[in-house]
Parts: structure tokens; sequence; C-alpha cells
């Protein structure tokens, strides 16, 4: 079962048929999610979610706290690991790979799909020292001109290059805020990577910066596939292709609250027309 | 609750004034505090007046040819080559620093960034034990075990004490202490950075050279710099284990035994009754207490510094 094989084209023609009607031609599957469940020891974050994350489009995760939006997103590259009691039951396919196959190795899979965090957390280096760093360490350059292209690059692809090219050297901590957080987006981008994980990337940040991040984001999306997480419903439905919402199921026995994936489907839908009642409580407000 | 006599015009002063009795208890705790406050303090400088008057009648009716380029440290017979003190607390602090500083900082960098939270749980009480240990049973231990069972094995005699084997056991003294100042070091480093890293596709041992560490580097200093003060200041287990007993003849080789300066003051205090006579024996003994309280101050004011950095970046 946890075999990496061929089964992948059985749930995506399916998927064809199902959405087909409304978008003639899908991209690419990256994510195939079935029945995913996370623990946290005993304690289960996430139930039985099952969703399809598709190639150059923007996926908003959003949902009231504690519903494990952000556990779901962290199993995308297996940042679960770093949590020692933490597991994942069902399945979890990139690209039609197993993800949690016993032979994948979870540093490779960061390097294709690169994360971006909830506070800005540069590495208290200078700015060029932080964009290098993923490509020094997957061994893509060394220093030199092959180095400064990708440093070039990645920092105009975060809409920072022209804030900081005549200061590349200073430290990135002086940096403001939402200057940080593009620097973590050129950091990410920098090892070329197919994903974007992005978590909750403008909480910490001023109106002005969340602005820029979400402009950016879809500039973002002809290179690569976005996943958000958000607590921000405008931001979903400004951003993304497709929302998935996801809500907390109280076990009135052991009082522990679980998440549930309850609703997915394209944003405009999701925000006109839900189908499911407390999608519709949830993004007109009166939930959450 | 707005009831007519709680508006603020009919307030009386009497009622924010409190109760005199409790101000009077308050204010008298807060005196005896400051007398128990007071009291490390006095006793620290007549610990510094002590020392300095006495190394003063030394520094003024010394004869300072006796104190550079003689044979040895012969206090009672008037020699006092500090150089012969110097290089063996120098040896001795080197050796130590040898055993602690790998020792210490592969222990802390295990507990910070590799360790499980079970095997954590038994490592660090164990290290605790270690830093309680008392000096005179590592004393003991560096003699009857380092000494046969290792300095033995690198060219040393088994049979009795040498700086090197004191100079070990001073190591493992200090091994905790570096481990612990380290590991403080390393934990104050966010766990956000270390997840940046993971993120972007380092191994934990990349991530430990070069986010962990860098970051961490003035607390790491700081531990050594705060073990280096405690190896030059230990007495017990140089005294024990170092392979001199009251006089000691200059010797660069750690190999052979010799008297650092805390363990010169310590032999020369044992026997109350020789000390005193011999012309400025009894001096002698606080201006090394002086040189070496004055390193010591220096290199703490030093790993001080380098503290506080640890503190102010995070």
């Amino acid at each position: 079962m946890t075999a990496i094989d061929d089964l992948t084209e059985g749930p995506d023609s399916e998927h064809l048929l199902e959405v087909g009607a409304e978008s003639p031609a899908m991209p690419e599957v990256v994510f195939d999610v079935e029945e995913l469940s996370v623990y946290y020891g005993d304690f289960q974050a996430v139930q039985d979610a099952s969703l399809q994350v598709h190639e150059h489009e923007i996926t908003a995760f959003i949902g009231p706290s504690g519903c494990g939006k952000t556990t779901l997103l962290r199993c995308f590259n297996r940042m679960n690991d770093l949590i020692e009691t933490a597991r994942v039951t069902g399945s979890l396919r990139y690209h039609g790979v197993d993800l949690y196959d016993s032979k994948v190795d979870a540093v490779e899979v960061r390097r294709r799909i690169g994360m971006v965090f909830q506070k800005p957390n540069p590495f208290p280096k200078s700015i060029r020292a932080n964009v290098e760093y993923g490509p020094k360490v997957a061994g893509l350059a060394k220093k030199g001109p092959a180095m400064d292209d990708i440093v070039e690059n990645s920092l105009r692809k975060a809409a920072l290059w022209d804030e900081v090219k005549d200061r590349l050297d200073d430290n990135a901590l002086g940096l403001s805020g939402g200057q940080q957080q593009r620097l973590c987006i050129a950091r990410a981008i920098a090892t070329d990577p197919d994903v974007l994980l992005m978590d909750e990337p403008c909480s910490a940040l001023d109106p002005i910066a969340t602005t820029r991040i979400e402009e950016l984001m879809h500039g973002l999306k002809d290179d690569y596939s976005i996943v958000i997480v958000t607590h921000n419903m405008q931001q979903a439905a400004r951003v993304s292709d497709r929302t998935a919402f996801f809500s907390v199921n109280v076990n009135p026995e052991s009082d522990t609250r679980t998440g549930i994936l309850v609703e997915y489907d394209s944003t405009q839908q999701m925000f006109s027309n839900p189908s499911d009642e407390r999608t519709e409580n949830y993004v007109t407000g009166r939930f959450g | 609750m707005e009831t007519p006599d709680s508006v603020p015009g009919s307030l009386s002063l009497a009622a924010l004034a409190g109760s005199p009795r409790r101000v009077r208890k308050e204010r008298l705790i807060s005196r005896v505090m400051f007398c128990a406050a007071l009291v490390s303090v006095v006793v620290s400088a007549l610990i510094i007046y002590a020392l300095f008057s006495e190394a003063w009648i030394f520094m003024r009716d010394v004869d300072w040819s006796s104190t550079w380029g003689e044979l040895g440290w012969f206090p009672r017979r008037g020699i006092y080559d500090m150089p012969t003190l110097l290089v063996a607390s120098l040896w001795t602090t080197l050796i130590a620093m040898i055993v602690a500083a790998p020792l210490g900082m592969g222990a802390a960098i295990y507990l910070s960034e590799y360790a499980r939270p079970t095997d954590r749980a038994i490592l660090k009480p164990i290290l605790e034990i270690l830093a309680g240990i008392p000096s005179v049973v590592l004393g003991f231990f560096a003699l009857l075990w380092l000494a046969p069972n290792v300095v033995a094995h690198i060219g040393g005699e088994g049979g009795r004490g040498s700086m090197l084997t004191a100079g070990i056991g001073v190591g493992i003294l200090t091994v905790p202490l570096v481990a612990s100042i380290s590991e403080d070091a390393m934990a104050a480093v966010p766990k956000s950075l270390r997840e940046a890293s993971a993120g972007l596709g380092a191994r934990n041992a990349v991530t430990t050279v070069r986010v962990v560490l860098p970051a961490a580097v003035s607390g790491l200093v700081a531990s050594l710099i705060v073990a280096v003060s405690r190896a030059l200041g230990e007495t017990m287990v140089v005294f024990m284990a170092g392979g001199a007993a009251d006089a000691a003849i200059r010797t660069y080789s750690p190999y052979d035994g010799s008297l650092t300066m805390p363990s010169a003051m310590a032999s020369l205090a044992s026997g109350t009754d020789q000390v005193v006579g011999e012309g400025l024996t009894f001096q002698s003994l606080f201006f090394v207490g002086l040189v070496l309280f004055l390193l010591t101050l220096g290199l703490n004011l030093v790993g001080d510094r380098f503290v506080n950095r640890v503190r102010e970046q995070y």
C-alpha cells in the first residue's frame, strides 16, 4: 500500500470527470491527498482529509483556529517529522509518489517543496547569505556569477531586488517585517522548488505589506504551485483559485478537538455558493 | 457600580493612604533584605582588602629578582619564581580545555540538537551530577584511575601525579560547565531558524553548523572563557594530582609534576605553623592570590560581555 506504484491514474481520471465540467483543461495534480489523518501521540489533529492540489494554482486552506490546516500543510514537506510524536496515516502523493514511503528522504522533499512561515524568520546573516543558503546546502551553485544570478533572480521574483540591491551584505534583521517576509520567499524560491507552501505568511504583517505579498503571489503562480494557509477569508477570496474549508469536530466523550476537511472547491464556488451549511456560515461570518 | 460615593470628587485622601502598620512592615522588610545584600558586598570588599594589604607588603619588600629567572618555586627558602607557577597553570588549563571543549560542546550539541526527549531526560541529570562531584573526589579519581589508565598510555607515568593528570582531571570537572552554558546558548536560538533551515532542505548537521552554532557563538565563547577561569582557579584536583607537594622546579613538560597558582597557595596554607617565619613566605601566598584574582576577574569580565551579547541578540 505504501509502495511507489502506478495507481495514481485512477484518482486522477476520476477527478477529471468530477470537476471537468467547469474547467475543460485540467492542470496536473501536484498533491493527491487521500484519507489523511495526522496524530500527535494519541491526539488526532486531522481526520481523513482528501483533496487534490493542482499545478500553477493557488490553493487556500481556511478555517478556525485548531482546525488542522497548518498541520496538514506541514505534511506536504514532511515538516511534521521534526515533531517527535507526529504520525501520519492515509496517503499523500506528490506527483504520484507516496511522500511517506519509507524510502523517501524528507530532505529531498523539502528541496522541491519550499516553505514560508508564519513569522518572518530570516537567518541573522546578510541578505545575500540568506538567499544563498538553500542553493549552497543543496549544492546547486558555488560562490560566483552563477550564485549571483540566483540571488538576483530570486530577489526579483520576490519583488525585493530594487529595495535591497545596494545593501545585499547588510544584515537581514535590519529589514522591515514585510521585507523580511519577501526575503523568506526569495530564500524559498532560490532552490528552484516546484511548490511553495505558505503558512499564514501575512499574519505578522501590516495591511500594506500584506497587499504586496498578495500581489507577489499572483506573479509566482506562473512558476510555482502554491498552497497557502490563512486565517483571513478575504485573503483566500482574493488570491486563491481553490479553497479548502476546515472545521473542528469536538469529540464529546474525550473532549478532544479534531480537524476535518468540510468542503473543497473552486474559490468562487466556495464563497458564492457553498454546498455545505458550515462553509456558508463561516464565509458569511456567522461562525468562526 | 456607579454609586454617588465612588465619584472622584468625594474621594478622601484617607481612603487611599493604606494601613500605616503595613507600610512600616514593608519598609522594615526592605531594610532587612538590603542588609543581607550588603553583607556580600562587604565581604567581597574585605577579601580584596586582605589580599591587597598582604600582597602589598610582599611587593614592597621582596627582592624582585627572586620572582623571575630562578630555579623554581621554593617559597620557604625565599625563592618565588613566578614563571614556574604560570607555566604550570597554563599547561593544566590548556590540557583541561583540550578535554573539556570538545566533550562539553559535543554534549551540548547532542542535547540541544539531536537527543530525543527521553534520552535528554536521562543524560542531563547525569551531567548535573558530574557538576556536583566535589573536586577532592575528582582529585582522587585523577590520581588513582586517570594516572595509571590514561596518562600511562600517553607517555606519562602512572604511579604519580603530573600536570597532565591534573589537567585531564580539571578538564572532566569543567565539562558540565561548558556543556550547560553552551546548551543554554544553543537553546536560545529560535526554533523558527531551525525550521527555516530544515524547510530549505538542510540536514540536522548542516543546520547545526551553519545556523545554530553561528547564532550561538558568543555563548559558546563565553562557556569556554568561564571554563578557563574555573580551570585556572581549580585548587584541589591540581593539588592532589599535580605531582608536587610544597615546592616545584620550573619545568615546561606536562609530564612532570608542578604547582599551579592555586595549588601553590593551598600547599602553603596547609601547614600553618611552617608558613609563618621565613621572611615573606606568608605574604607570597597573597601575592599569588592577587595575580590569580586579577586574571580570573579579567576573564570573567570578558566572559560576561559575551554572555550579555547572547541575551541581546534575541
